[in-house]
């Protein structure tokens, strides 16, 4: 099959960038969209132009370093879908297919679809973590976690922090990232002790970086791993019990 | 070729006590000398991010340096099926005992007893440390932990978070290390490549970084290097390791000196994705633990182009079944693959290109119902839906075996420590503890009992001996040196100026491998290889062509220096299968088989693990060998019938 893609080129962060447009003639329906890069790549190393630079690594969605705004959506038009697993055959012969990269602030681009994500570990360093330390663990089964609780648990642990959610929003919000590791960790009764000194640490870490969520779901839809929007209701409604518990102060009558 | 001997250092004693004994005999750094200490980890994997978190925790200044963007992208992220330990929680009679004598069994007797022994005993501590942390561990309808069984095993003892356990005990690893970073006990330098290992009087005393972003080679020294970088599976080509999973750290301190065992023992996993065409750009892998449910299967008939459910049973061939009636669908993985591979080979291979076998659900659905199906491995169907749209709850999976995981890898003694003091190599880029061949669901439990449970001890056994003792500056010669020679492979790999890119000759790489190192080896076809890599790699310095400048992101230029490592590898993995002429685990030589084609062994020769000296590319490597003694368990010919 054929498409026509035109692509985003940025030599660097601090340098503009613009389109260019490539046509290829020679794609088979089985690749993926990144195999069908690595021959526009291949195509530009024989022409003497410098390849794209994209980020990618396992090619099986789930290392989360793949990201393309394909035709404006995020990782593509399949649903549940990272732009390494989605497939050629999923677009019509002679398509035409515009590349950018994840745009956010937060998120600066390296040069061309490559992007700086590292305002997500940030929000992991400031508290997406339980205080666990190697050696102090007690017998596994001593704490039961009913399944249902170990199930949502894992919903939201699914996030392989793409930055897919922040490219599609309106507000370049990382609520989706944020909330998915806030609701993992507090759903379970290892993260307990940490709950609210966790979500008010990460929310405000998120805040230093990203937009506000004004509740328009694209993030829902972007994301690779599906995962839900409710836990964006649920990191609210967290940080605002925390707000109202000051648990350094619990001793004291207010 | 240098005096050198091999001391494993394990612990007299009896196998149950050795790692007692040794952590009560290993000197210790009280606590507050730890922080005059600098430890250097490279790759924050499953081992390297485990083992930075913990020796930050303990008070050591860490520095961990990873190439990917962020330490969650490592390639641990990708295990799917679950990780070992010897819980019992299904009362099915698992032991420490049991776990131990499966992994050096199934390993083919190539390991060694005393490692293989602690890694069975920590496997209990690291499930514990792992659901401390928030690990989503499947769990049963009370609350208890889940366990599924793996291949290998008459027992159920692998734990797992649906079909994403690596991912999620990554998190946890990556986790822990992010607070420690929080906390200013470890500082990471991401997109930062180590090009160089630097060792002055004979210890490793730091390495030499490339910054992807700005090109900069800087030198960092410290007390003691880590390095957890992982396995050489790409050397292939086309596995199911990441893309940019690589062997440069583990080979760049190979040329410096430390010894690399056993570079033949690569495992081919029975079940991935079969190739589909010329453009495919890495194999996927279908988790082990499918074969829980799934049974293999090939029409009798030879050319059969029915549909597979149009197949009636009486005409199928449960060949894994038929032939080994104990283990049945979970043989081990090496096993598995030579079957399905005698099938395929033999012409009964299914699908468009006749290059698989079926993997099929169908009995299990009618048993347990769809949505038990979806619950257990919905992830995984999906993912094999994407890739080859066919929905495998209706038709049967085709699967068909591909480059998986190395068990060779850096030498290093019981104390993970490589032959060069003050280098330790931890999680798959070690050879250390699964032998031959890698039991499923063994891997994240070496990775995670290195780096949590083992190196954090031994490692304060080396760092006791150099108290006071300060690190070796990065203005000294021997610094200058390695940074010098690391800018001079960068401008060389840009200065050729060729005709082929970079991924033409690891493409040709992959092709040379797999047909005469891959599945089946022979003398004969180890000795092409042998004359074609050397030929190809000097093509490749001839002929490369790498665009762009050094002090950018440049993509090409790090894959050019990659893969011109790979060239030299490729060398040591054929030499040493070569050499093995016998066959155990995941290298088989075809003149060493059973009648009924299993591998022959040959324990009178080649109980050994062969450790290779660097001496020159293109010249021959010097061969070490470690005897392997067993005191403990029997040695027999594997029998999974």
């Amino acid at each position: 099959m054929r498409v026509h893609l035109r692509v985003w080129r940025q030599a660097s962060t601090e340098s503009p960038g613009s389109f260019e447009d490539y046509d290829l003639d020679d794609v088979s329906p089985d690749m993926s969209f990144l195999e069908m890069f690595d021959t526009l790549n291949e195509r530009l190393v024989a022409e003497g132009r410098e390849p794209v630079a994209f980020d990618h690594d396992c090619r099986e969605g789930i290392c989360g370093s793949c990201g393309m705004m394909i035709n404006g959506q995020a990782h593509g038009p399949e649903r549940g879908t990272a732009t390494c697993q989605l497939h050629m055959r999923k677009f019509d012969d002679g398509a035409h297919i515009t590349v950018e990269p994840w745009r956010s602030t937060a998120f600066p681009v390296i040069k061309d679809l490559s992007v700086d994500r590292g305002a997500f570990d940030r929000i992991i360093q400031a508290g997406g973590y339980i205080t666990a330390p190697t050696g102090s663990a007690p017998e596994a089964n001593l704490t039961l976690v009913p399944k249902p609780v170990a199930d949502a648990a894992m919903d939201a642990a699914a996030c392989i922090g793409c930055g897919a959610c922040v490219a599609a929003c309106p507000n370049g919000a990382a609520h989706l990232f944020t909330s998915a590791k806030i609701a993992h960790l507090n759903l379970l009764p290892q993260g307990q002790p940490e709950r609210f000194e966790r979500v008010t640490a990460m929310v405000d870490e998120m805040e230093r970086w990203f937009g506000s969520c004004t509740m328009h779901g694209e993030c829902e839809v972007a994301c690779p791993k599906e995962i839900s929007i409710d836990f964006i209701a649920m990191m609210n409604r967290e940080y605002i019990k925390a707000r109202f518990k000051n648990r350094k102060l619990a001793a004291q009558v207010t | 070729m240098s005096d050198i001997t091999l001391d494993a250092k394990v612990p007299a004693g009896p196998l149950e006590d050795k790692w007692d004994l040794h952590r009560f005999e290993m000197r210790l750094v009280a606590p507050n000398n730890k922080r005059k200490f600098e430890i250097i980890v490279v790759g924050t994997g499953l081992a390297g991010a485990s083992a930075a978190a913990t020796l930050g925790e303990l008070g050591y200044n860490v520095k961990a340096f990873f190439f990917h963007d962020s330490p969650r992208r490592a390639h641990s992220i990708a295990a799917q099926g679950g990780i070992n330990a010897a819980k019992n929680y299904k009362n099915d009679g698992d032991s420490v005992y049991r776990l131990f004598y499966d992994t050096i069994k199934g390993g083919d007797y190539r390991s060694r007893e005393a490692n293989t022994y602690r890694l069975a005993q920590v496997s209990v501590e690291i499930i514990d440390q792992c659901t401390a942390q928030g690990v989503p561990f499947a769990r049963e309808y009370g609350g208890h932990l889940d366990n599924r069984s793996f291949g290998g095993a008459q027992v159920s003892r692998t734990f797992y978070a649906r079909g994403q356990t690596g991912q999620q005990l990554l998190l946890g690893a990556y986790q822990a290390l992010e607070r420690q970073v929080h906390l200013g006990a470890v500082k990471q330098y991401n997109r930062t490549e180590m090009l160089d290992l630097v060792v002055k009087d004979g210890r490793a005393v730091g390495i030499v970084v490339r910054d992807l972003l700005t090109g900069e080679i800087t030198s960092h020294s410290a007390h003691a290097v880590v390095l957890a970088t992982g396995g050489y599976g790409n050397v292939f080509y086309l596995s199911t390791n990441a893309k940019a999973s690589n062997a440069t750290a583990a080979w760049r301190a190979h040329r410096r000196g430390a010894l690399f065992a056993n570079p033949c023992y690569t495992q081919i996993h029975p079940t991935c994705i079969p190739a589909s065409d010329e453009f495919q750009s890495k194999l996927v892998l279908m988790s082990e633990s499918l074969r829980n449910d799934g049974r293999v299967w090939v029409p009798q008939e030879f050319g059969d182009e029915r549909a597979p459910n149009q197949i009636p049973a009486s005409e199928r061939d449960y060949f894994l079944e038929r032939r080994y009636p104990a283990f049945g669908n979970l043989v081990p993985r090496d096993v598995a693959s030579r079957a399905i591979k005698r099938e395929v080979d033999a012409g009964r291979g299914v699908g468009p290109l006749k290059n698989g076998v079926y993997l099929d659900f169908a009995d299990a659905i009618d048993r347990l119902g769809e949505q038990t199906i979806r619950e257990r491995y919905g992830n995984l169907f999906q993912m094999y839906e994407r890739i080859t749209a066919e929905d495998p709850y209706q038709v049967p999976m085709r699967i068909y075996p591909a480059v998986h995981y190395t068990m060779g890898g850096l030498w290093v003694d019981y104390n993970l420590m490589s032959n060069v003091p003050g280098l330790y190599v931890i999680g798959e880029a070690n050879f250390a503890d699964q032998g031959a061949n890698r039991l499923g669901a063994s891997a994240l439990m070496q990775g995670l009992a290195d780096g949590y449970f083992i190196l954090p001890y031994t490692i304060g056994d080396y760092l006791a001996g150099l108290l006071n003792t300060p690190v070796v500056p990065v203005d000294d010669p021997v610094f200058a040196e390695a940074e010098a020679s690391v800018a001079e492979r960068v401008r060389s790999l840009l200065a050729v100026k060729g005709h082929h890119s970079v991924d033409h000759f690891h493409r040709e790489l992959g092709r040379i491998m797999w047909d005469n190192c891959g599945m089946a080896r022979s003398e004969e076809t180890l000795k092409k290889a042998l004359a074609e890599i050397p030929e190809l790699r000097e093509e490749f310095h001839r002929d490369v062509r790498v665009l762009g400048d050094d002090q950018s992101l440049n993509q090409s230029l790090e894959k050019a220096g990659r893969v011109s490592d790979f060239l030299e590898l490729a060398e040591l993995v054929c030499l040493d299968a070569l050499q093995r002429e016998e066959s155990c685990g995941g290298h088989f030589r075809v003149e060493h088989q059973t009648e009924e084609g299993e591998a022959l062994r040959d324990d009178e020769h080649f109980a050994f693990v062969g450790a290779w000296e660097f001496e020159g590319v293109g010249e021959r490597p010097t061969l070490h060998k470690e005897p392997l003694e067993f005191e403990f368990v029997h040695l027999a010919q594997r029998s999974y019938k």
